[in-house]
């Protein structure tokens, strides 16, 4: 093997190993548990830094192993898999700061941060997987690796979220692993492969073919959460905070969407998949879940779960972006798994702040927030601002493309989902946002902790404040070289459509 | 070196070894545990040394005392026999480790000599090549197994036990009139002959029904698998994981080269009942296993269910012969080092907690986190989710029958991987949660812990081993004739 297999193994061993190890330590070696997790999270940005380098010049990283008769596991770093990889490398280093701050002086630490570099090495590898089958082997290490984070807290509650999660994605598991043992036996094949591998087959195996990517598109999407099969998302937010924002914006309701991504243009192509039949049925699924999510999000008083449903819309622009077939809309759908993800977990970063810091679970407990803790609540405002998709926040950059495409291919009726959404993701956030900074503070909050001049935790504020920034960043600086949007357009050039 | 490795007589090694150190530890039960340790640690090297002649020589043949075949006792391997010893020897080994501290000194010196007992038997049973002998270890492994099974002395192991033991008398009758029909018929034991031999006729009829029948309540096959659960949940957890992990493989095993060799040819619509009666147990034994509240039948459960899975392939192996008895054979390999570990954990959980009752398990993964992550890693083969051996052989099942169209097949793997899903995870759930009583822990040695945890370790391992895994099962081609090409 090359040096360059080594890379794409490296960077998934980059969060394993240490997080092996680390569920060895006792309790209390902190400062030795902390150093394995930032030491692998910064290996881990470095590593794929050298990637984005090396694929921007055509380089080639690839790792194969036998798997089975036929089959191999396939690690390979191409421009789509670089956008993930990228997203959760990042996210993770943040996250692991966040989480060391929140977690602190709380039991079975060594256990939640093994579980935790367990969940971002699956990631990883969802998003280097090559093949289908790989993508599947990581997708449901994914699955086990958040179970013990969900019911991390250990309360009956706990137990019970974890149950619905587990119903959830071992049901989409099994559709998954249907549907690509299916594949396999019609092509021989699970290699993705730019435009698609499977339009040789004849139109005979047309029914077949619209059958396996019902049952693909239904096993990511309960991760993806797409309604109807969002119901666990809710739930899940008896986990800890940086799990909550770990799960919505990086590791599995992206790895979800990820995998609708994959299979549109990896393993059918889109223009392939267009002539199936099966796109229009699939924007039309996004477009509910756009709506019904942000409906529901409406109701909510307990904030988690209103930034919940928010993601259980919000994530499904990118499967309309995809859906609606056409290089912009494209652009504009899978951009927004970085700039939802940047936004998302501002958003979540924020709540758990609040619930620390101030013991404010409840929307309407938050009254005043913003004077108490400004700097945590002017993160909060980018993010829910970049929501509603005001410019020049990243969100604003994802909904403009995917409603020109949608213009583009003549397919008005999605730009009606975009201001419907739009309004109601104001309607959602915008109160919010006059609580906290125009309503006078209460006399005491629920349960306050003293931080001294500060408004909270260092490790605690730094990591809203760089993703809101992000956040901020990558759509007022959109066209700019190596910006998300920038690198996109080279993924959909170079991989999704025929030139 | 390699002259002495191709000298040594490794067949007749394998079951004399342990036999003879079986016979020490009877007459000196003081050293029953060294002795015991010492075996087992001795019988996977000499499989790897059979594995060595097999993949340098090809099939292994040995004529005992230079008799060959029909008059002498004919010792033969295959690469299906060498993964059967290898699976012995492995499980074997987890389990034996882990009894070296569960067995108190008097139980101790009963144990071991039947264990060595049983595990002589099962190397001679995977290592025979004719009906009558593979009748005479059926019947040592039955005796042997009777015997661990009431070794806790209680009165529900009695029960469990006498149930047990007229089953396997039963099984073995039932076998041998099977036999004796053949015999009679065809006038040889030997597999080979017989295969060239054997004609559809009503006595090879008979015999297939008969021989069919006995193994299959051997081996707990639904609606036969009514002594398992009780025999397996009560007998000691150490014997509970050789009886689930390997004694019902070893009747399996001689149905699945009577199959092979004899009666494939002959046996349209059995292939098709023998399927039914899998999906029949896939779906019961799961069910059944995720209704109980305690954890060893809740386990033991499991068992009837997983033997379901091995008689999915019979109707498969017409179509894809290969891949369905690919499949087979990883499940049953897996399952063994899944289910060893399963039962080892619950037996810590047993001796920890005094109990075994799921809703009470309290918090079991912050006390003793390497039995949790033993029951959950085996539990993640058992349920078939990747990596591990029981993804890859279910994988390859949903290949052959996805291939033959044969939805009902597909329909019973998946909803048996839920149900799996589901009564793991039933289990786990609450070794996260607190109990309403606390625990009073017992202390459990760190041995009995690691034991667990190696096996299930090996059933995840397995997930990453199949080029070599196959390339074994290919020597000698043993599925040549059980079904037609790939």
């Amino acid at each position: 093997m090359s040096w360059e297999a080594w890379v794409p193994l490296l960077v998934v061993a980059s969060s394993l190993l240490p997080g092996l190890i680390i569920f060895g330590l006792a309790e209390e070696r902190v400062r030795l548990r902390t150093t394995f997790n930032l030491f692998g999270a910064v290996v881990k940005l470095a590593l794929v830094a050298l990637m984005l380098w090396g694929v921007f010049h055509e380089h080639h990283y690839e790792a194969r192993f036998g798997l089975l008769p036929g089959l191999e596991l396939v690690l390979r770093a191409g421009p789509l898999a670089l956008l993930f990889v990228t997203l959760s490398a990042v996210l993770w280093l943040l996250t692991t700061v966040y989480a060391i701050g929140y977690l602190e002086g709380s039991p079975h630490r060594s256990r939640f941060f093994g579980f935790f570099s367990l969940c971002v090495s699956a990631t990883v590898g969802v998003a280097l997987a090559g093949n289908l089958i790989t993508f599947v082997i990581f997708y449901e290490l994914l699955t086990l690796s958040t179970y013990p984070l969900v019911v991390h807290r250990g309360t009956e509650a706990a137990r019970r979220a974890g149950k619905t999660y587990l119903t959830y994605t071992v049901f989409g598991g099994a559709l998954l692993v249907l549907g690509t043992v299916w594949l396999y036996t019609l092509t021989g094949n699970l290699d993705f492969t730019p435009r698609g591998f499977v339009h040789d087959l004849g139109p005979e195996h047309a029914p077949a073919l619209v059958m396996v990517f019902a049952l693909l598109i239904a096993g990511f999407g309960v991760k993806a959460a797409l309604v109807p099969l969002h119901g666990w998302l809710p739930r899940a937010m008896v986990a800890p905070a940086p799990v909550s924002a770990l799960l919505h914006a990086v590791a599995v309701v992206k790895a979800g969407a990820f995998g609708i991504i994959r299979v549109v243009y990896d393993v059918f192509g889109v223009e392939f998949a267009a002539g199936l039949g099966v796109m229009r049925p699939l924007a039309w699924l996004a477009a509910v879940t756009i709506i019904y999510g942000s409906i529901r999000a409406l109701f909510q008083d307990d904030l988690k779960r209103r930034l919940a449903f928010s993601t259980v819309s919000q994530v499904s622009y990118i499967a309309l972006g995809v859906a609606i077939v056409g290089p912009i809309a494209t652009v504009g759908g899978v951009v927004h798994l970085v700039h939802q993800g940047l936004m998302k977990i501002t958003l979540f970063f924020c709540a758990g702040n609040l619930a620390e810091t101030l013991g404010v679970h409840k929307i309407s407990e938050m009254n005043g927030a913003g004077r108490r803790m400004p700097w945590t609540m002017a993160a909060f405002t980018v993010g829910a601002f970049g929501m509603i998709g005001a410019p020049p926040i990243a969100g604003f950059i994802s909904k403009w493309y995917i409603g020109l495409g949608a213009l583009e291919t003549g397919q008005g009726w999605v730009i009606l989902v975009l201001a419907g959404s739009s309004l109601l993701n104001a309607a959602y956030f915008l109160p919010i946002l006059h609580r906290a900074w125009f309503r006078p503070p209460p006399d005491r909050w629920p349960v306050e902790h003293d931080f001294g001049r500060k408004e909270t935790a260092w490790a605690l504020l730094l990591p809203p404040v760089v993703t809101a920034a992000l956040a901020l960043g990558v759509g007022l600086l959109a066209s700019v070289p190596f910006s998300p949007l920038d690198w996109v357009r080279l993924v959909v050039q170079r991989e999704f459509y025929t030139p | 070196m390699e002259a002495l490795l191709s000298a040594i007589p490794w067949g007749p090694v394998l079951i004399l070894l342990p036999l003879a150190a079986g016979i020490v530890c009877f007459v000196f039960p003081s050293t029953a545990k060294t002795v015991g340790l010492l075996t087992v640690t001795l019988v996977p090297l000499a499989v790897a040394g059979l594995g060595w002649r097999l993949l340098a020589h090809g099939v292994y043949h040995h004529a005992i005392g230079g008799w060959g075949a029909p008059l002498g006792i004919d010792l033969q391997a295959d690469g299906l026999s060498l993964l059967m010893l290898a699976m012995t020897a492995v499980v074997g080994f987890g389990v034996s480790l882990y009894a070296t501290g569960y067995f108190k000194a008097e139980k101790s010196g009963r144990f071991w000599p039947l264990w060595l007992f049983l595990l002589a038997a099962l190397n001679a049973l995977f290592l025979s090549g004719d009906l009558f002998n593979l009748y005479v270890t059926l019947e040592m492994i039955g005796l042997a197994a009777v015997a661990m099974t009431a070794l806790e002395g209680a009165r529900g192991a009695l029960v469990g036990a006498m149930r047990y033991l007229l089953a396997t008398l039963v099984g073995s009758l039932a076998y041998l009139l099977g036999v004796a029909l053949l015999y009679h018929g065809y006038g040889t034991v030997d597999l080979g002959l017989l295969a060239a031999r054997v004609t559809p006729s009503p006595a090879a009829w008979a015999a297939l029904g008969l021989m069919s029948a006995g193994l299959i309540l051997k081996t707990a096959l639904f609606p036969l698998h009514f002594w398992l659960p009780r025999a397996h949940a009560s007998a000691p957890a150490p014997v509970s994981a050789l009886l689930s992990a390997l004694v019902v493989k070893g009747s399996f095993y001689i149905l699945l080269r009577l199959w092979l060799e004899i009666f494939s040819p002959m046996s349209g619509g059995v292939a098709g009942l023998l399927g039914l009666l899998g999906g029949a147990a896939v779906l019961w034994g799961s069910s059944q296993a995720l209704r109980q509240t305690r954890v060893k039948l809740l386990v033991a459960y499991s068992t009837v269910a997983q033997v379901g899975y091995l008689f999915l392939a019979f109707p498969l192996a017409a179509g894809m012969g290969l891949t369905a008895w690919s499949a087979v054979v990883y499940l049953a390999v897996s399952h063994a080092l899944a289910k060893a570990a399963m039962f080892l954990a619950a037996g810590n959980l047993m001796r920890f907690g005094g109990h075994d009752r799921i809703v009470d398990l309290d918090r079991v993964v912050q006390r003793l986190p390497l039995t949790a992550g033993a029951f959950a890693l085996a539990g993640v083969s058992i349920m078939g989710l990747p990596p591990s051996g029981g993804f890859n052989g279910k994988w390859l099942l949903l290949q052959a029958a996805v291939t033959q169209g044969r939805w009902d097949i597909v329909g019973v793997v998946v909803i048996g991987g839920l149900l799996a899903a589901g009564y793991i995870f039933k289990v786990l759930g609450h070794t996260f949660t607190q109990a309403d009583v606390p625990h009073e822990p017992i202390a459990v040695p760190a041995r009995m812990q690691w034991a667990a945890v190696l096996l299930a370790g090996g059933a995840i391992l397995l997930g990453f081993l199949a080029p070599p895994f196959l390339a074994l099962l290919a020597v000698g081609n043993p599925f040549a004739a059980g079904g037609a090409g790939s």
